[in-house]
């Protein structure tokens, strides 16, 4: 694990020790008898922009609200800019977007927006916020008149207003359309052009693939994969056949270079290192073989591997991510 | 186990007075123009004071004395407490309750701001509202019941009614503490009309039973209102420091009880 993490930093720029600037360090956390995160090690380091890949559930939020001194471990280390994350100078060096059920509605944007950069010694100016956030028309209107994207770009705007070093992004995106997610992108992508270190969570895949220099999966309180998204990506390279034939489940998988056959409604779905030479056999063997669709697996097919597998096989993490790599995939 | 725990109590941010100063008026600023435009605040808290007052001291018994005093006058003195009261509870419990249960408050606590900021800004801003509904109480008095006393005591019973909204403000923080969001209103309702009734602020104390005389004398909202009365005359003539020392002594009681909660919160999360 450590070393895929180490390797990935420096395929992207030279890993110095120093300059992490948040870690968890060997971190349980239970809420009553469910493990919510479990011997997580973790680290952000200056400047990159991280994301916590894994489904609802997983932990990805029990660990920023962690690295944002809202929550104490049961065991381990949690450091931000070298200290405790509930110093209160650190807080004025980060930025916080969460998910919350409800803002006060009454107020408008550019008052929230007000409220919050008061609490930091050097805010952006208000002009700023609200151009960097695509706000600027929007400053009048009531936090309850907008609309959910509209709402989490504000929501975007008090982490940022701060102008903080550090940025935490807990599911910036969640229930936005692909417009509004496209948009708080770019303005994530700014920030990070302006220097800014970012950890942010994510069930989309596509999202951390877009933005992440590097990928840290979590499933079921533990990490089970680190890298870049393109080295998440080669753990289950391949590409994904999709087609109807009549030829039997079993027959298919003798197939060479098959690593996977699934029965899909009335298709077959065929998981392959490479696709040509297994549709070329397809077709060989079944001239009326129809509906032929070949798709690469991206990361969303790495994410689904990469948690089968971790959950199927029980395997614990360093086994995983040192024998896992070049490691054919069983089938199902 | 866990290395950092009590360092929230102990670092503190070096910030020049007149920003912290800056932080604390924006809150309060902030805290009041929220209120002032949620409708649920002001169109029923604000108003049901000002429209029995309308009713039962202006249309139905204008003429009328209790004791040596007019009903417009006396009722100034129940209606005050009771508008105090409703501003104080609804402008802390509810906000309070609803920002824990759904995530505003981590959103703030996850800021820099000073955490007490978020509770003077409460307290402040309920102290403000309570001084307009007693402000309009007055106003409707003088123009339409007849309502004449010396400036001086008008100012009085403003101050100590405005003052008196301070342990309901303590309280409102407390049952924020331990109510849901949606369950908060109807909790301070359930509290807050009952406890009204008991104190006589609805229907004097006098003509109220004596089981539920001898209850007022446990009821804080009876000590403010005959502190109020004992202003603007027709108060029962206890001494005005007992008045006072059981509201204060209610004050630390619901303030530690709001520190219990507070401290549960951050066990829940720092834990």
């Amino acid at each position: 694990m450590i070393a895929v993490a180490e390797e990935s930093q420096l395929s992207q720029r030279p890993a110095q020790p120093d300059s992490i600037v948040a870690s968890l360090d060997g971190i349980n956390k239970n809420y009553g008898d469910i493990r919510a995160l479990r011997g997580v090690d973790f680290g952000v380091h200056a400047g990159e922009v991280v994301a916590l890949l894994g489904p609802n559930g997983a932990g990805k939020t029990t660990a920023v609200k962690l690295l944002l001194g809202l929550m104490q471990p049961n065991s381990g280390r949690v450091r931000v800019f070298g200290g405790d994350p509930t110093n209160p100078e650190n807080r004025m060096r980060t930025g916080a977007m969460l998910q919350v059920g409800k803002v006060p509605e009454t107020l408008r944007v550019r008052e929230h927006i007000d409220l919050f950069s008061t609490y930091y010694e050097h805010p952006m100016p208000l002009a700023e916020v609200l151009a960097a956030t695509g706000l600027e028309k929007l400053s009048d209107r009531k936090f309850g008149d907008l609309s959910g994207g509209q709402r989490q770009r504000v929501l975007f705007a008090l982490a940022i207003c701060g102008d903080p070093d550090l940025l935490f992004l807990d599911e910036p995106t969640v229930g936005l359309d692909v417009e509004a997610r496209r948009l708080l992108w770019d303005e994530i992508r700014r920030m990070v052009d302006r220097g800014k270190t970012v950890l942010l969570t994510t069930h989309y895949l596509q999202e951390a693939d877009a933005l992440a220099d590097r990928v840290a999966v979590i499933n079921q309180g533990e990490i089970i994969a680190q890298g870049t998204p393109a080295e998440i990506k080669a753990k289950t390279s391949g590409k994904r056949i999709r087609c109807i034939t009549s030829l039997s489940v079993a027959s298919v998988r003798q197939i060479a270079g098959v690593s996977d056959v699934k029965e899909d409604r009335e298709a077959l779905e065929i998981h392959a290192v490479e696709a040509e030479p297994v549709v070329r056999e397809l077709l060989a063997r079944d001239a009326r073989l129809s509906g032929l669709e070949i798709t690469s697996a991206g990361l969303e097919e790495a994410f689904l591997a990469l948690t089968q597998d971790s959950a199927r096989n029980g395997i614990n993490r360093t086994e995983f991510t040192e024998s896992r790599h070049p490691r054919p995939k069983e089938t199902q | 186990m866990s290395t950092a725990t009590l360092a929230l109590s102990t670092a503190r941010i070096e910030r020049s007075p007149s920003h912290t100063a800056t932080i604390y008026l924006k809150e309060i600023k902030y805290e009041f123009l929220k209120n002032l435009r949620l409708r649920m605040y002001t169109a029923s808290v604000l108003s049901f004071p000002l429209m029995f007052y309308v009713l039962f001291g202006l249309v139905l018994n204008a003429h009328q004395m209790i004791g040596g005093t007019s009903v417009p006058t006396y009722l100034i003195g129940t209606y005050g407490p009771f508008g105090v009261m409703g501003a104080s509870l609804f402008g802390t419990a509810a906000g309070l309750a609803s920002d824990r249960g759904l995530g505003w408050l981590q959103v703030k606590r996850a800021s820099p701001m000073p955490p007490f900021a978020y509770f003077v800004a409460k307290i402040v801003t309920s102290m403000i509202f309570s001084g307009f509904v007693v402000l309009a109480l007055f106003a409707l008095g003088v123009l339409f019941g007849g309502v004449r006393m010396p400036v001086l005591l008008a100012v009085r019973a403003l101050g100590t009614l405005v003052i008196g909204s301070l342990p309901f403000s303590a309280m409102g923080l407390a049952l924020g503490y331990f109510a849901g969001p949606n369950s908060a209103p109807p909790m301070i309702n359930l509290i807050y009309l009952p406890m009204s009734f008991c104190s006589g602020l609805w229907v004097p104390i006098m003509f109220l039973p004596k089981v539920v005389q001898q209850i007022a004398h446990a009821l804080p909202p009876y000590h403010l209102s005959q502190l109020a009365l004992g202003i603007v005359g027709g108060g029962q003539h206890e001494p005005s420091a007992t008045h006072w020392e059981v509201l204060a002594a209610f004050t630390m009681i619901c303030l530690g009880v709001a520190r219990i909660g507070f401290q549960r919160d951050q066990e829940k999360m720092y834990g």
